[in-house]
């Protein structure tokens, strides 16, 4: 489907479809640009959430072996409950509205930490001791070490975790129109009902170059956030 | 917590486990689905993914693949589907299958990634030929990660096979989206709760057949 819209833009003679595409696209382009922020905040508030959540608890996870295997377990256990009975389920448990978008930033946030908590996990246990050791050696105090030494050296794998998180949930936000909360996922319930495919192709492509940019936005913030990596990669 | 015992009777009213639109039925049919999704994908993706664990080759593009598909909105794939084959049961069976590729790729090409090389040369050396050296050797070492594969497609198609009730397909994803259409809560808690059931129920079955079928203890 890209070589159909960049055939539009490019060729002298563009197909009859592609080019409603593109006029459907340019005539809704609010409507698209409402969904899309929507959908933005709706995606990066849970992995912003599940973040600061799962790493306190992975880096207690790390340093207890008995307590973090139980952690870990529960973890992967919440991960297999399948998200739209969740999204149904927690509504019920809190006493929210069923159309309420916190019922899907919560289920969200959920999925974000049971999948962060093992990257955070690995990240703090692959922290060198003896680097932990040095720096108590030369005077760090105790919340120094971790923030300004554990963190840090656990840095690329939280990012890696991030990464992941964020991929998937800019894709498995768009079932909440399922349950009312509106997103770009609105173009498939929508498309659908009306027996439009155009606006679910460009529903699709929407989703897949938001988690690309956000994506993006990881990369950015993780290099500025660590900018020695830049000089040991290459 | 009234919506939770008004579930709870939901579930217990006898007349909700009888006829097509009973759960024994519906459990089936997901439970058909599941396996139906499962078996077809696994014929795809686990010869595939032995095949580039085996040789090393394509193993960028498996890479790149498996990740793109992820990022694929699982309900865009369902309705696209719809509209593009028609109502039945190809479309859904189809989006499944695409769904439930990435998991059993990864699996088969990094279980045979996680075989010690030299174990691999070793069955060479005393003269085992490829098809041995990747059966009785590479195959049974990787079989916790080949599994693991298997595990988390399972559980993929049980959620997705719910939002397909969306498109009408059957299985216990109607409660859900048929208690939505008439506002029924109750019911669709039920139902939800059903599933969560049968998920963590499928998860604890192949966590066994991975203790059993693995070869170190």
């Amino acid at each position: 489907m890209p070589t159909a819209g960049r055939r539009a833009c490019w060729a002298t003679t563009p197909t009859p479809e592609a080019s409603a595409s593109v006029t459907w696209f340019l005539d809704n382009l609010s409507y698209i640009r409402g969904l899309a922020w929507r959908h933005l905040w709706l995606s990066v508030l849970p992995v912003a959430l599940g973040f600061v959540i799962a790493v306190p608890i992975g880096w207690y996870a790390a340093r207890s072996r008995r307590i973090g295997g139980a952690l870990l377990t529960i973890g992967s256990l919440v991960y297999t409950i399948p998200s739209l009975p969740l999204l149904v389920i927690i509504p019920g448990l809190l006493g929210t509205s069923f159309l309420d978008p916190t019922n899907v930033v919560l289920v969200l946030t959920i999925y974000a930490v049971a999948v962060m908590l093992r990257s955070a996990a690995d990240g703090f246990a692959s922290v060198p001791r003896a680097v932990v050791d040095a720096a108590r050696a030369s005077g760090y105090a105790r919340w120094q070490q971790v923030l300004l030494v554990e963190l840090p050296l656990a840095g690329p794998v939280l990012l890696a975790g991030v990464r992941v998180v964020s991929v998937s949930t800019v894709s498995l936000v768009t079932i909440a129109p399922l349950i009312g909360v509106a997103n770009l996922g609105s173009l498939f319930t929508d498309g659908f009902q009306r027996y439009f495919t155009t606006e679910i192709i460009i529903g699709v492509l929407c989703v897949v170059v938001l988690a690309l940019v956000l994506d993006l936005l990881w990369v950015l913030i993780g290099r500025l956030a660590m900018p020695w990596l830049r000089v040991s990669t290459r | 917590m009234s919506v939770f015992s008004q579930a709870m009777s939901w579930l217990s009213d006898g007349a909700h486990w009888q006829g097509d639109d009973g759960f024994p039925h519906r459990i089936a049919q997901h439970v058909g689905y599941t396996a139906l999704t499962v078996a077809i994908a696994t014929a795809i993706a686990v010869p595939l993914g032995l095949w580039i664990g085996h040789t090393g080759r394509l193993r960028g593009l498996a890479v790149a693949v498996t990740g793109a598909l992820r990022a694929l909105p699982t309900l865009g794939l369902l309705t696209l589907m719809v509209l593009w084959r028609g109502i039945g049961l190809t479309p859904p069976t189809i989006a499944l299958v695409v769904l439930a590729i990435p998991p059993l790729l990864a699996g088969a090409y990094a279980g045979l990634e996680s075989v010690d090389r030299a174990t691999v040369d070793a069955a060479r050396a005393i003269g085992m030929t490829e098809w041995q050296v990747l059966g009785r050797v590479e195959i049974p070492l990787a079989m916790p990660l080949i599994l693991g594969g298997i595990r988390s497609a399972v559980l993929q198609v049980v959620a997705t096979a719910t939002i397909a009730a969306y498109i009408g397909l059957g299985g216990l994803g109607r409660y859900l989206i048929d208690g939505l259409a008439v506002r029924d809560y109750p019911q669709m808690l039920a139902g939800s709760l059903v599933i969560v059931v049968l998920a963590l129920v499928l998860d604890g079955c192949f966590a066994v057949l991975q203790r059993v079928l693995s070869p170190q203890r």
